[in-house]
């Protein structure tokens, strides 16, 4: 067991050794720590420890826009990242999200949370999650040693990928200080179909077919009975993709958001606006995408409200029902917002599985004293 | 002989070898164990070829139940396994030791689940890369990594290097390809890692496994993202004076929202060569590019008047537009030979290096002088868009010493990348070949939490051991190893 460290202290180390030294001292007393960017991830609150923040590790090292890298250290604001690359006609193809709307807090997001989440939004459908697109890593693992993996090139097999179990791993792994991340061209010109009145069921299948189709969907989402897809492009690209868009899906009658209207209705499906300001547990579900209506219908029958992301991949549920009830018919279910429930928010992994991420865990983390129990079945 | 060592083989092991041979005959079909010195020869190397040691025995099992009772017996009697696919492997990932069992996943052949609507395909790992996209190509879906061997390697060993091609500028290699596999641990033990699902939720273990070159375990099968067939696609030619404006050419491409799915680079050297043996008529000039773009005819049209316009600003010596398929074969043609072109000219290595794009001219410069240093010619030819190199070191197979050369002229030009930001291998993996080099991208430490991440997997450290990391260093895991 991990004493309960009775002091809430706020630990903000500003360097890279600093904060090596601090895990070090802690891995030697065997005290846990909990790890923060900005704290919009809230609910960390149950868990042992003092907050150790990286948010004073700040600021971008470089950024290259011909060569589409970005390595920024891990308390770097998302705001100032994204301003850095909107700049240059650039963006974090992943689209991360802005939680702190339907979290109910008020931090800064970092890019180094952004990581440790694994954040990715609706663009994750085309372009991949964030994971796909971290190139590279430097990190103080649960002993306080100063490690690195990956690089900042597009292209590199040398040794094993660390970057992809840190990503997603939240924090339980190490304390990131560094990413290198890789960016995109911002296609300049966007719209967006919006097909109104459609059940979930047919808004399954309008995804299937349209994500069939080579016009390169960048967004595909469900909610209040509108099925939404995004097409984004250079020119002449956009608008093409657009009418051939418009056609597969003739005669059903199709609204039209230009570029701004797009803007905004992404931004909102994104942060997952339509379920901010409320006190209900929020899960984040994930399922073979044709297997989604059902899913949602069993979610609802349990007294909620449910929405698509990721052309069906991605369920998000808010409303009442236990654990165990959205489990049992959600097996890939993680609680993002408590609402009041307790109990584990990462859904139960297969025994084999569960050792290894153990021994994993076990490796980079001796003492046990990062995040302990976050990630916990 | 040349410069990579491999540990002695243990003795123990190979004079049980009749009792090894017998347990694993017990577990699997009669036509699944080989023996004989005969056979076992045609697996004592894959395509990195100056090195060759025949394995202690073949296992070829037809499925997963068979992969896990093989390594079940290896577990237990203490066997090294070497994983092995096509064997296509150009860093001597597959190279067996006399020691060693190889389980090769080549008959595991059968496409077990095609759903497009929900975007992938499940199949047994011993599937040819490009008998996937051929599968798919009624339903109008492709598989997008495609390695240069795709005719030939495997999906296990794609996974297993985390293989990419010229198209993974846009598309991304494996890792971003890879939905969820069938792992067989060493102890024998089969795991499901990922799936269908666009996941995962607790650690990427499958992120881990792919890309590392059968140290963690044996992929039995895999569940691929595949995607929509594009329209058309379209290249281009442009040569230039001086291989500087054409790094400068590629760096304005990517920065201006155009996003092509290749863009290739070849140097004078192999310019040369090309010429002399395919005869695509290519201009005569210090390097090309070619560069291609995806869509609908329009879109096509549009993406290369933008491209024009760039290159246009850089006074190109050339710039050739394909205006049908005949036109584009043509330009791709010289490309495609290229490494057999090399082959005519003599003995070659290889070399797969990444470095940071910006840093293209400059280390191109310094290859340069580098090859004059070592009295040794270097051809160019790479993916640029990515900044993944392929120097192609020219040497006499049959002129003692001449091999020795080579690698030590590639030895520098791999450190050469790690030095202005790079890293040793973009896509071929480390193997043996490059395994000495790593302390030269990782300290000590980067490489200890590497080991400890194998040893979770492989307490025996009995796949693939002499592999990957330095010898020196993974010395006192294998003993600590043994002792379990
Ligand atoms: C369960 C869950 C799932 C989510 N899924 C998505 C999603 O699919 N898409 C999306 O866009 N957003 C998602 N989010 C939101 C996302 O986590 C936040 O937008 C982002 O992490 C905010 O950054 P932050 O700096 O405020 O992070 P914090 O709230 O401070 O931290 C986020 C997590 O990362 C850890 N962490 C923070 N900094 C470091 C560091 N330097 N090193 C190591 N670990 C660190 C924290 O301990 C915590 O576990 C999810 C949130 C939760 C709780
Ligand atoms: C002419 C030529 C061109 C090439 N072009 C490219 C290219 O463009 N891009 C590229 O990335 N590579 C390229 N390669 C390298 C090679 O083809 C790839 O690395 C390929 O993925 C290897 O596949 P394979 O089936 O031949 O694997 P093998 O060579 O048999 O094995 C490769 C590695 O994978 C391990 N392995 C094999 N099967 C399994 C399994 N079932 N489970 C776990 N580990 C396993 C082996 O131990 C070994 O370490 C090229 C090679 C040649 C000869």
């Amino acid at each position: 067991m991990i004493p309960e460290t009775p002091s809430r202290a706020g630990l903000n180390p500003a360097s890279e050794a600093e904060l090596g030294a601090l895990i070090a001292e802690r891995f030697a007393a065997r005290q846990p720590l909990r790890l923060a960017g900005g704290g919009t991830r809230v609910e960390t609150g149950h868990l042992p420890g003092d907050t150790l923040s990286t948010a004073a590790i700040s600021g971008v090292v470089t950024y290259e826009p011909g060569e589409m890298t970005l390595i920024a250290r891990a308390g770097t604001p998302l705001d100032q990242i994204e301003a850095m690359l909107a700049a240059e006609g650039q963006a974090l193809a992943f689209e991360p999200a802005d939680m702190r709307g339907v979290l109910g807090c008020n931090g800064t997001p970092t890019i180094g949370g952004v990581v440790a989440a694994n954040a990715s939004g609706p663009r994750r459908l085309l372009a991949g999650a964030c994971r796909d697109h971290l190139l590279g890593l430097r990190f103080v693992d649960g002993q306080g040693r100063v490690l690195k993996n990956g690089g900042r090139v597009m292209k590199n097999v040398t040794g094993l990928d660390l970057g992809k179990l840190f990503c997603g791993a939240h924090g339980t792994l190490g304390v990131l200080t560094e990413v290198a991340l890789k960016t995109l061209p911002h296609l300049p010109d966007r719209c967006t179909l919006g097909l109104h009145g459609v059940t979930v069921e047919e808004a399954v299948a309008i995804f299937s077919a349209a994500l069939a189709t080579p016009f390169e969907v960048s967004g595909a989402a469900f909610r209040d009975g509108t099925a939404w897809l995004r097409v984004e492009g250079l020119g002449p690209q956009m608008d093409y993709r657009r009418d051939r868009l418009l056609a597969l899906l003739a005669p059903r009658e199709t609204e039209l958001l230009d570029a701004e209207a797009t803007l905004a209705l992404w931004r909102g499906l994104r942060d997952l606006a339509h379920f901010a300001g409320l006190d209900a547990p929020l899960w984040r579900v994930l399922v073979k995408p044709t297997d989604a209506p059902a899913t949602v219908r069993a979610l609802q029958a349990l007294g909620g409200e449910a929405s698509l992301d990721w052309g069906g991949g991605l369920v998000w549920y808010c409303g009442p029902g236990s654990a165990q009830a959205v489990r049992q018919v959600a097996p890939h279910a993680t609680l993002v917002r408590r609402g009041g429930l307790t109990g584990p928010a990462f859904p139960p992994e297969a025994p084999a599985v569960a050792r290894l991420s153990a021994g994993l865990r076990q490796r980079f983390d001796p003492a046990g004293i990062l995040n302990p129990g976050l990630m916990d079945q | 002989m040349s410069g990579i060592a491999m540990p002695q083989p243990d003795a123990g092991i190979i004079a049980r070898a009749p009792q090894i041979v017998a347990a694993l005959r017990e577990v699997l079909p009669a036509d699944a164990v080989i023996w004989d010195p005969e056979e076992t020869r045609a697996y004592e190397c894959d395509a990195l070829t100056a090195y060759r040691c025949p394995p202690l025995a073949v296992v070829l099992p037809r499925t997963t139940e068979e992969v896990a009772a093989a390594m079940r017996i290896c577990h237990e009697m203490r066997v090294p396994v070497v994983p092995r696919g096509a064997g296509t492997s150009l860093a001597g990932g597959a190279l067996p030791t006399a020691d060693s069992v190889i389980i090769a996943t080549l008959r595991l052949r059968e496409v077990l689940e095609i759903d497009t609507a929900n975007r992938f395909i499940r199949v047994q790992t011993g599937v040819t890369n490009l008998s996937v996209s051929a599968e798919l190509e009624p339903q109008g879906f492709f598989y997008a990594p495609d390695p240069s061997s795709q005719l030939a390697c495997t999906i296990a060993g794609n996974i297993a290097m985390n293989s990419g091609g010229a198209h993974c500028l846009k598309y991304g290699v494996t890792t971003n390809n890879l939905m969820g596999a069938t792992v067989v641990l060493p102890t024998g033990e089969v795991v499901e890692l990922g799936g269908p699902e666009m996941g995962p939720t607790g650690l990427d273990l499958m992120g881990l496994l792919c890309g590392s070159e059968g140290q963690l375990g044996i992929v039995t099968e895999a569940t691929l993202r595949i995607l929509p067939r594009p329209e058309g696609a379209r290249p281009v030619l442009i040569g230039f004076d001086g291989a500087e404006v054409a790094g400068e050419c590629v760096a304005r491409i990517i920065r201006s929202g155009v996003l092509p799915v290749a863009i290739e680079y070849m140097d004078d050297v192999c310019l040369r060569a090309v010429e002399a043996f395919a005869h695509a008529g290519y201009p005569d000039c210090a390097a090309v590019l070619i560069v291609e773009v995806e869509g609908s005819p329009a879109e096509i049209d549009h993406q290369i008047a933008r491209i024009r316009e760039i290159a246009g600003a850089l006074n190109p010596v050339e710039f050739r537009e394909s205006r049908n398929a005949d036109e584009a074969m043509a330009i791709w043609k010289g490309r495609k030979s290229a490494f057999g072109a090399m082959g005519r000219l003599g003995d070659y290595i290889c070399l797969d290096g990444t470095v940071p794009v910006g840093q293209l001219p400059y280390t191109l410069k310094m290859i340069g002088e580098l090859s004059r240093q070592h009295g040794l010619e270097v051809a160019n030819v790479f993916h640029a868009g990515d900044g993944n190199m392929h120097p192609l070191i020219l040497f006499n197979a049959n002129k003692p010493g001449d091999l020795e050369r080579a690698e030590a002229f590639g030895n520098d030009i791999l450190r050469l990348c790690v030095d202005v930001g790079g890293c040793l291998t973009g896509e071929h993996g480390v193997g043996i070949e490059k395994r000495d080099l790593m302390g030269k991208q990782y300290d000590d430490p980067d490489l200890e939490i590497q080991m400890a991440v194998k040893d979770v997997f492989d307490p025996r450290w009995l796949l693939n051991p002499a592999k990957v990391f330095p010898l020196d260093a993974s010395r006192p895991w294998r003993e600590e190893a043994a002792t379990r």
